[in-house]
């Protein structure tokens, strides 16, 4: 069990649903359009010993990019960001840096899911005549604002979905020539990422939440992910006004025994090396929420529930906006130990696991397995596969089977690849009975690349991105489906729309496959060998067309040339 | 003859479907030396299984078949195995044309013999260089032999690639040219060219025989002569046009230009088979990629022009020569196309006596027939080889056909000269002479 002590007194009365007054402007000649920013940190134990920490960081904006007269006065939501939005006619971006693998069977589900590596996907608006080009300048823009390789992200990378990645915002979108996805799994990430994503902050890394944001310690981590997601949500019920929202997620996973500990005993210092001191001044509300639902037996009275991820949890709140949330000593600084290792996990409802079978360099096959762990309900999945040109993928030799019999999907899109133009494309609708594990496998050949192809360490091989399982899982609590009820971030990311499911997005592992290669240090040999080949081909002919037979004559001695030289010369005939 | 015709048909149905039934047809449908990207039978499952999606097969680059195929396949597929037991058939077209080459040119040949002997054309020590119809009587059943229990050819069937369609097509192509039936030649030809560029180089060789049987001189300045060429070509190029026009409307869509000729000529595949391409254009420097591609594929072309001048009065000897270019040097070769013109070499089994490098050559190619899947093994599985070892079998193996081939025309050439200028010759102080290339 766990006792949550604090280095200061705790005041009784915490708001248990936060409000979020939206900050009044100073009335000036021009109206200010309002916006509002919220900050929560959730910190959740896990099964393993290890700790999870997501940070949140909402902007709101009642304002309207796409007017003709642009925007000029941005107060807390950033400008770089603004100025992206107008100028690409974006309607949703969501970007995501992620350092690790998220472990669902040892963690359990995540609130924001990404993938190793980065990811970005956008939806543009209807107005955009060329969306190819404008992706190719946006990823520019973004690698500069993130000082990330995104520009690496190209035709070869960029997939349409026809299915998956429906609008997390507002807006009934049935075209899907308007959103492009890609991701890219070699991308690490590091400081460089971090301090430009701390910038796009109100505060900065100065007050409130962020201050905890220190690189030594969360790089130091199993896992961890920063994103940006950029959309646009209703204000009200009707949905008679709309505004910007911008989410900056974090998402870390400390690890017990990588951090050097014997204890199951963590504390924000431990974690963050740091404490907290005030909340942003910028922010209507900031808040420390302990998930402490496994644990029952807190003493605290600040307690608050919410249902997120199908699952209704019981929360420690603590209101960083009260000042007597810090106590005489000005720091909160929280201490979670265990007293004992006890209790399951509640398995995950769904989980998926991806490998490359096969051996040798000439073939391979991919198998995705994914597990429904409902014990009597089945549900369907929307697989999205999307594999680079140079795995050659047969898709006739694609199989889809559950507990050993055929399963057939309801609803396949293939778009076989096109060397160095575009990866292929596979999206599947899967039906997952209860209690199984469903395989889907699909034989691909290894192609030969040009020696100019490889990168730097051929032999470490070429990632394959994550594949990305969309789907609704059963809930066993009902779901809130009003969005603009208050609730906290965590709660209210993916929207909902019925109360029996929630949605789930789980990336499997990255693949990493070898390829053949050929040897980079013959090109001037091999140039000039086979060229050879080709002249002794065209020197045989040649001779053979060119002469003719003819009697060999003798060669005579030196002696007897040098005296027909002379002869003829002398004009007398010849030896 | 149809006695052993039969045996030997006989034996290699037996062979070939005991290899069907086998383990080893998977093993051997994935081989490289068999099959290539434009044969590969996997990839025209898939350009059906692509159909069957509603995705166009030439949207990808798995597909590089031409739509007839499709179509002829689509109807075909569940009875493969008989099909491509029907290329065995195809295949006895080959020899079967060969028996009517010499039920066709053995008058010919023996009213030319004839009157050259009788003009003195001939001096009478080259007497036993002229073939006699009884050593000629086995040779179609030995070309039926040679193609037909080939292991080149056996392997190719066994793995379904569709080379031996290819083959089919070119030796209908030479039965009817040997016929003497200009039309059915011209489509057969444009056949062959509509599903792989390179046959195109046969036109000539197919002009030149008819001029020959027509009697037609081959003489820039005659009517005839162009009158011909014109007739054949209206023939050639009317029957590609109608076979194009009629892919555009079976897909809908000249999406296949680019997939299918594109792909030969540009040759974007680097997957390794026994050809010159595939790591030279791997090394390539980017900058220089386009010069070199035109350098390799006009190579394979330019032959045709000198070939044709040197050879005007021998077109059969002509088409062989340019059949095994072809094989040699095309974009993507397997051991297919190498098995077609090895099949013509029993015919030319009278020049034995005068090819200088046949025990060296035969002995390269079996070395490296055995040695191509050791070093694969080696380079794909085992980890333990290079890229360079595959490549340098490669090399040698092209470095053989090159001196096989050059060997044949060399002795051909040299046999000609003996025929006009005697067998035995003498210097002009009456000792034995040597006869060089000048």
């Amino acid at each position: 069990c766990v006792c949550a002590c604090m280095s200061a007194t705790v005041d009784a009365a915490a708001d248990i649903q936060g409000t979020s007054a939206p900050e009044t402007v100073v009335p000036s000649s021009v109206p200010q359009p309002k916006d509002d920013f919220q900050e929560e940190l959730v910190i959740r134990p896990l099964h393993s010993g290890d700790i999870y920490a997501s940070f949140q960081f909402r902007t709101l904006w009642d304002t309207d990019f796409m007017r003709e007269n642009k925007v000029s006065h941005y107060r807390l939501f950033p400008k770089s960001l603004g100025q992206v939005i107008s100028k690409f006619s974006v309607r949703e971006l969501h970007i995501s840096f992620t350092q690790g693998y998220w472990r669902t069977m040892q963690w359990g589900q995540p609130f924001i899911p990404s993938p190793p590596g980065a990811e970005l996907w956008v939806w543009f608006q209807d107005s955009v005549t060329d969306v190819d080009a404008t992706w190719k300048e946006l990823t520019n823009v973004l690698s500069g604002i993130f000082c990330a390789s995104l520009n690496f992200i190209d035709s070869t990378n960029t997939v349409q979905p026809s299915a998956s990645f429906k609008p997390l915002g507002l807006g009934n979108v049935t075209d899907h020539s308007f959103l492009r996805y890609a991701t890219l799994p070699r991308e690490i990430v590091c400081t460089e990422n971090l301090t430009p994503w701390k910038k796009l902050l109100p505060c900065g890394s100065k007050a409130g939440l962020a201050v905890l944001l220190k690189s030594e310690k969360l790089f130091h981590s199993s896992f961890h992910s920063q994103a940006v997601h950029i959309r646009s949500v209703c204000q009200d019920w009707q949905c008679k006004t709309t505004s910007w929202e911008l989410r900056q997620t974090l998402n870390s996973v400390f690890d017990l025994h990588n951090s050097g500990q014997t204890k199951r005993e963590w504390s924000l210092f431990k974690m963050f090396s740091r404490t907290l001191t005030e909340a942003c001044p910028l922010a209507s509300s900031s808040k420390l929420y302990i998930d402490i639902t496994d644990n029952p037996q807190v003493t605290t009275s600040l307690l608050s529930q919410a249902v997120v991820l199908g699952d209704r949890r019981t929360f420690s709140v603590y209101d960083l906006t009260q000042e007597t949330t810090f106590g005489t000593v000005r720091s909160l600084n929280l201490l979670i130990r265990w007293k004992s290792n006890e209790g399951e996990m509640l398995r995950p409802l769904l989980h998926a696991e991806r490998y490359v079978a096969g051996y040798g360099l000439q073939t391979g096959e991919i198998h995705t397995l994914m597990y429904n762990n409902h014990p009597y309900r089945s549900f369907p999945v929307l697989l999205l596969d999307s594999v680079p040109w140079y795995l050659r993928l047969y898709i006739h030799t694609l199989s889809v089977t559950s507990k050993g019999k055929d399963n057939k999907p309801s609803y396949i899109h293939y778009e076989p690849s096109k060397d160095r133009v575009k990866p292929h494309l596979l999206e599947m609708l899967i039906q997952l009975p209860p209690n199984s594990v469903t395989e889907v496998t699909v034989q691909f050949e290894r192609a030969l690349l040009k020696w100019t192809e490889y990168p730097p360490d051929p032999n470490h091989g070429f990632y394959v991105g994550s594949s990305v399982i969309s789907s609704l899982v059963p809930s066993t609590v009902a779901m809130h489906t009003n969005s603009t009820r208050e609730r906290p971030l965590f709660s209210s990311f993916f929207p909902c729309k019925e109360e029996s499911s929630y949605f789930v997005r789980i990336y499997t592992e990255p693949l990493l496959v070898n390829l053949p290669t050929p040897d980079f240090s013959m090109p001037y040999n091999v140039i000039c060998l086979t060229c050879t080949v080709v002249a002794v081909g065209y020197g045989s002919l040649y001779n053979l067309l060119t002469r003719s037979f003819q009697i060999e004559e003798p060669n005579p001695g030196l002696a007897k040339r040098i005296a027909n030289v002379i002869r003829r010369m002398r004009g007398v005939p010849p030896l | 003859m149809a006695a052993p015709l039969t045996l030997l048909l006989i034996v290699a149905v037996t062979i070939r479907a005991a290899l069907f039934r086998s383990s080893l047809a998977e093993l051997i449908a994935e081989r490289v030396e068999v099959v290539s990207p434009i044969t590969a039978w996997k990839r025209v499952v898939e350009g059906l299984a692509l159909l069957d999606l509603g995705v166009s097969p030439y949207s990808g680059d798995v597909f590089h078949e031409t739509p007839l195929i499709i179509y002829m396949f689509h109807f075909l597929v569940d009875y493969a195995e008989i099909t491509f037991m029907t290329f065995v058939f195809g295949a006895l077209c080959v020899c079967i044309c060969f028996f009517f080459i010499y039920l066709s040119l053995m008058p010919f040949q023996f009213r030319k013999q004839k009157f050259a002997l009788e003009a003195d054309r001939y001096p009478m020590d080259s007497l036993e260089l002229i073939r006699s119809p009884k050593e000629m009587y086995y040779v179609p059943l030995k070309v039926a032999m040679f193609y037909l229990l080939n292991p080149f050819t056996i392997l190719s069937c066994v793995a379904k690639s569709t080379c031996g369609l290819n083959n089919a097509v070119l030796a209908l192509f030479f039965l009817s040219t040997i016929k003497g039936n200009v039309l059915l030649s011209a489509i057969f030809l444009c056949l062959a060219t509509y599903q792989s560029i390179y046959p195109i180089t046969l036109c000539a060789p197919a002009m030149l025989y008819f001029m020959q049987r027509q009697y037609i001189p081959v003489n820039f300045h005659r009517v005839s002569f162009w009158w011909f060429i014109v007739q054949y070509l209206f023939m050639y190029l009317g029957s590609l046009f109608v076979l194009i026009c009629l892919s555009f409307f079976l897909l809908g869509s000249w999406d296949y230009l680019p997939s299918v000729y594109g792909f030969i000529l540009s040759v974007p595949d680097l997957t390794p088979n026994i050809g010159l391409f595939w790591y030279f254009f791997a090394e390539m420097f980017e900058h220089f990629r386009l010069f070199f591609l035109c350098v390799f594929q006009i190579n394979v072309f330019f032959y045709t022009i000198p070939l044709s001048i040197k050879l005007k009065e021998h077109p059969v000897f002509l088409i062989f020569m340019q059949l095994a270019v072809i094989s040699i040097f095309k974009s993507y070769p397997t051991v297919g196309d190498v098995a077609l013109y090895l099949a013509f070499l029993p015919v030319w089994s009278h020049l034995h006596r005068f090819l200088r490098n046949i025990f060296l050559v035969s002995c390269v190619l079996l070395a490296c027939s055995a040695l191509f899947p050791v070093l694969w093994h080696l380079w794909i599985y085992a980890g333990s080889a290079n890229s360079n070892f595959y490549y340098a079998i490669t090399l040698l193996f092209n470095v053989a056909q090159i001196l096989l081939v050059s060997d044949y025309f060399y002795a051909f050439l040299r046999r000609e000269h003996h025929l006009t200028n005697g067998l035995y010759l003498k210097r002009k102080d009456g000792s034995e002479a040597t006869l060089i290339l000048k």
